[in-house]
């Protein structure tokens, strides 16, 4: 089973890095709770992959706009990166470049929504009298 | 995905560490932050493999092009 892989990872990397902080190594402790993030991410790519399929299949058969669920899938892979870039540098203690990582991830998310507001928009005013 | 690599890296970072405290007991201070210098680069180099390769990863599988 997956779940117990992942948590015996997650574990095991804990020990490492509070062994490498205690050895005041920071900055290899960091490098090892980047892998760990990655080495995690790997083992459930394909599980992911597994539900975009259906989703993708279950918007198809529902004849919805492709674009917008194209665009929603776009949105959840900027959060992921966004979130995985934020949390790295908030464990190391530098929550200004978090914030500005977050920041910059928003406004991006933010441009590529317009298009739905836009057309939700329309949408709106044609159905007032 | 290898785990070993998690291993890997901290092993290289707890040897460092040691073989810094070393030199730098053996009166190297500059030498002892070389080494440990070069350490973390080579580290980083496989980490930022890894790290694009991730990223590829995601590009494709949201299709974030």
């Amino acid at each position: 089973m997956e779940v117990i892989q992942i948590v015996s990872i997650g574990i095991v990397a804990t020990v490492l890095v509070v062994l490498l902080r205690q050895s005041n190594r920071n900055e290899f402790a960091l490098l090892v709770s980047l892998i760990t993030g990655i080495v995690i991410f790997t083992i459930i790519l394909d599980k992911i992959e597994y539900v975009v399929e259906t989703l993708n299949n279950l918007s198809r058969n529902t004849n919805i706009e492709f674009t917008y669920f194209s665009t929603i899938l776009k949105i959840i892979g900027i959060a992921y990166i966004v979130e995985f870039g934020a949390q790295i540098s908030r464990d190391a203690g530098e929550n200004a470049i978090a914030s500005k990582i977050e920041l910059g991830g928003k406004v991006i998310i933010m441009v590529l929504a317009m298009p739905i507001l836009l057309a939700l928009m329309n949408l709106i005013i044609k159905i007032l009298p | 995905m290898n785990i070993d690599l998690i291993f890997r890296i901290a092993s290289i970072g707890i040897l460092l560490g040691v073989l810094h405290t070393v030199l730098v007991k053996a009166g190297k201070e500059e030498f002892a932050y070389i080494t440990t210098l070069v350490g973390v680069v080579i580290v980083f180099g496989m980490v930022i493999g890894l790290i694009s390769r991730l990223f590829d990863d995601i590009k494709n599988l949201f299709q974030l092009y």
